[in-house]
């Protein structure tokens, strides 16, 4: 819409992130470089760094990487298949919006982390606890957002439509889909988001495997330098699942013919 | 064929239930024939349920009372080969581009693909918007959004043409120019338009025959005959003639529109006190 604002806007955001990661590292590397922390509590960076090489080639964070990733990808899709299937039913119909939306957002706000050991207890040490919390979590974002997104189509857009010939499946198609597709979207980003910390939380608490599983195991050795490892990798692997999930948004805006 | 396209038969409407704060009264025993190949205007107080009639012959509303037919047929639901609507804000799909929003109008209606493409080219140039064809709606004037849903509703090449204020975001020139490309094209097919509008000038301007609104609840309180062929050019805006047509229009409607004005304050004081 604002052509001209829009990439200098993003520029400026980007700008300010950087300087965000530079200085938060900066901080870390001055305050262990000038001892002012316990090494144990945390290390210095440089050694955290160069720990992450190691790490990466080793077997064990190939597995825990594809354990974690296949939950969060179970989990988002049970998620998503629910929620937006959830969120268009409840959000074309008014009355229905009136009973369920507020119950769903009563739940959402809930926190789910007081149930993560009765997951745990029902579905068992494995994998089907972590998809279980994950999808539980992811739910209510995606399922909101498509509430939203579907309740609110432009009636008069509705009515052009239909006034011009459009066939049920061409109103879904070229009306509804296209008017919901930002806010439903933004459900499915942030629904991505909070199954990964489902997985990862259900995990450090009891789990086989997995990269929580392996946090945990890792501070109970006091090895924190690979502890440290484990969280920059996990914060690069989220920003990348963001990144894979903006990146598919604007692929599904192209499609519907972006605004 | 009839001669007549359209009628309303003694239509009365309201909006909310009835003794509630929320009911309105929008028109009371309306009757009103449209005649096939003209073009008439529905003029009258802001509110007095022009909208709301036009919106009965395109099937968006029904009325409590009376009968709507549009060529011979009661309305039912939508008749997207027959009669097309221009909404009074405009109803362009702001995910697409004008053009894209044309070939899905021709799309809806069932027309191929080539003949859409030619056509939403077409529709596209008459309103002076080929330049802007791969535009979205947001990047448009708000002229220039009411242009193109004009364009959108003449490609469709429909025999009725239902407009809710189509020409009010304009300014006055593009709005003459408009008018005459409207009445020419009145001349040369026999389309069958209705037509809301607040201008006293546009409605003589354009207009076969013109339709007063009383204050709401509407009735029609007076027609006028604007004996003048089709097309018009804006010459006929500075004639003797035309000075008299709106004079005549705006004696019915002064009257008219004071009354809504006063309605209106009285309606506030009585839920004040
Ligand atoms: N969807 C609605 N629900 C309830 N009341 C409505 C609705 N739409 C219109 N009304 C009421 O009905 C009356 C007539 O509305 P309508 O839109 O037909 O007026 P109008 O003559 O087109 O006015 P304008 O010239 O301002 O566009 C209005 O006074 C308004 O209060
Ligand atoms: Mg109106």
């Amino acid at each position: 819409m604002n052509d001209a604002a829009a990439p200098a806007g993003n520029g400026q955001g980007r700008l300010v992130q950087l300087l965000f990661y530079v200085a938060v590292l900066a901080g870390w590397y001055a305050v262990t470089r000038a001892g002012l922390v316990n090494p144990i509590v945390l290390p210095p960076l440089d050694k955290v760094l160069a720990a992450i090489p190691g790490v990466v080639a080793s077997a064990q964070f190939g597995a825990d990487l594809a354990t974690t990733l296949f939950e969060v990808f179970c989990a988002f899709v049970l998620a998503a298949v629910a929620g937006l299937l959830v969120g268009y039913v409840v959000g074309r119909s008014p009355r229905r919006i009136a009973e369920y939306e507020p119950l769903l957002s009563a739940v959402y706000a809930v926190p789910l982390v007081l149930f993560f050991p009765l997951f745990v207890l029902f579905f068992g040490l494995g994998i089907a606890s972590k998809v279980a919390i994950g999808a539980a979590i992811a739910f209510f974002p995606i399922v909101l957002n498509t509430i939203a997104g579907f309740a609110n189509v432009n009636p008069v857009h509705l009515a052009a439509a239909r006034l011009m010939g459009a066939s049920p499946g061409q109103i879904m198609r070229h009306v509804m889909v296209p008017s919901a597709l930002p806010v439903v979207t933004t459900g499915l980003r942030m629904g991505l988001i909070v199954a990964l910390l489902g997985c990862l939380g259900t995990e450090t608490i009891a789990a086989t495997g997995g990269l929580g599983y392996r946090m945990v195991a890792l501070a109970e050795l006091m090895d924190t330098v690979e502890e440290y490892a484990y969280i920059v990798l996990i914060i690069v692997i989220a920003a990348l699942l963001n990144a894979l999930a903006g990146w598919a948004e604007a692929r599904a805006h192209r499609l519907m013919g972006a605004r | 064929m009839p001669e007549i396209a359209m009628s309303a038969r003694g239509v009365s409407h309201a909006y909310g239930v009835p003794g509630s704060a929320s009911h309105v009264a929008t028109l009371d025993d309306v009757s009103l024939d449209v005649r096939r190949g003209e073009l008439l205007a529905l003029i009258g107080p802001s509110g007095c349920g022009k909208t709301t009639l036009l919106n009965m012959f395109a099937s968006l509303v029904r009325p409590l009372r009376g009968t709507i037919e549009v060529d011979g047929q009661p309305v039912t639901g939508p008749m997207p080969r027959k009669v097309a609507f221009v909404f009074q804000e405009h109803a362009l799909f702001p995910w697409n581009t004008i053009r894209d929003n044309i070939g899905l109008a021709l799309k809806f209606q069932g027309v191929a693909k080539p003949e859409a493409a030619e056509r939403a080219a077409h529709a596209l140039e008459a309103v002076g918007l080929a330049d802007f064809a791969d535009h979205f709606p947001g990047q448009l004037s708000g002229g220039m959004k009411q242009r193109a849903s004009l364009a959108r509703a003449l490609s469709l090449d429909t025999e009725f043409i239902l407009m809710d204020e189509p020409f009010a975001a304009l300014d006055e020139q593009t709005r003459i120019v408009l008018g005459e490309d409207l009445s020419a094209l009145l001349s040369r097919t026999r389309k069958t338009i209705v037509f809301v509008t607040h201008s006293l000038g546009e409605a003589v301007l354009l207009a076969d025959r013109v339709a007063i609104f009383s204050a709401r609840p509407g009735r029609i309180t007076g027609i006028i005959d604007i004996d003048e062929p089709h097309p018009r050019r804006s010459q006929f805006a500075t004639s003797e003639k035309f000075n008299r047509l709106r004079g005549d229009i705006f004696g019915l409607l002064h009257d008219e529109i004071r009354k809504s004005i006063d309605d209106s304050v009285h309606r506030r004081s009585g839920a004040a006190a």
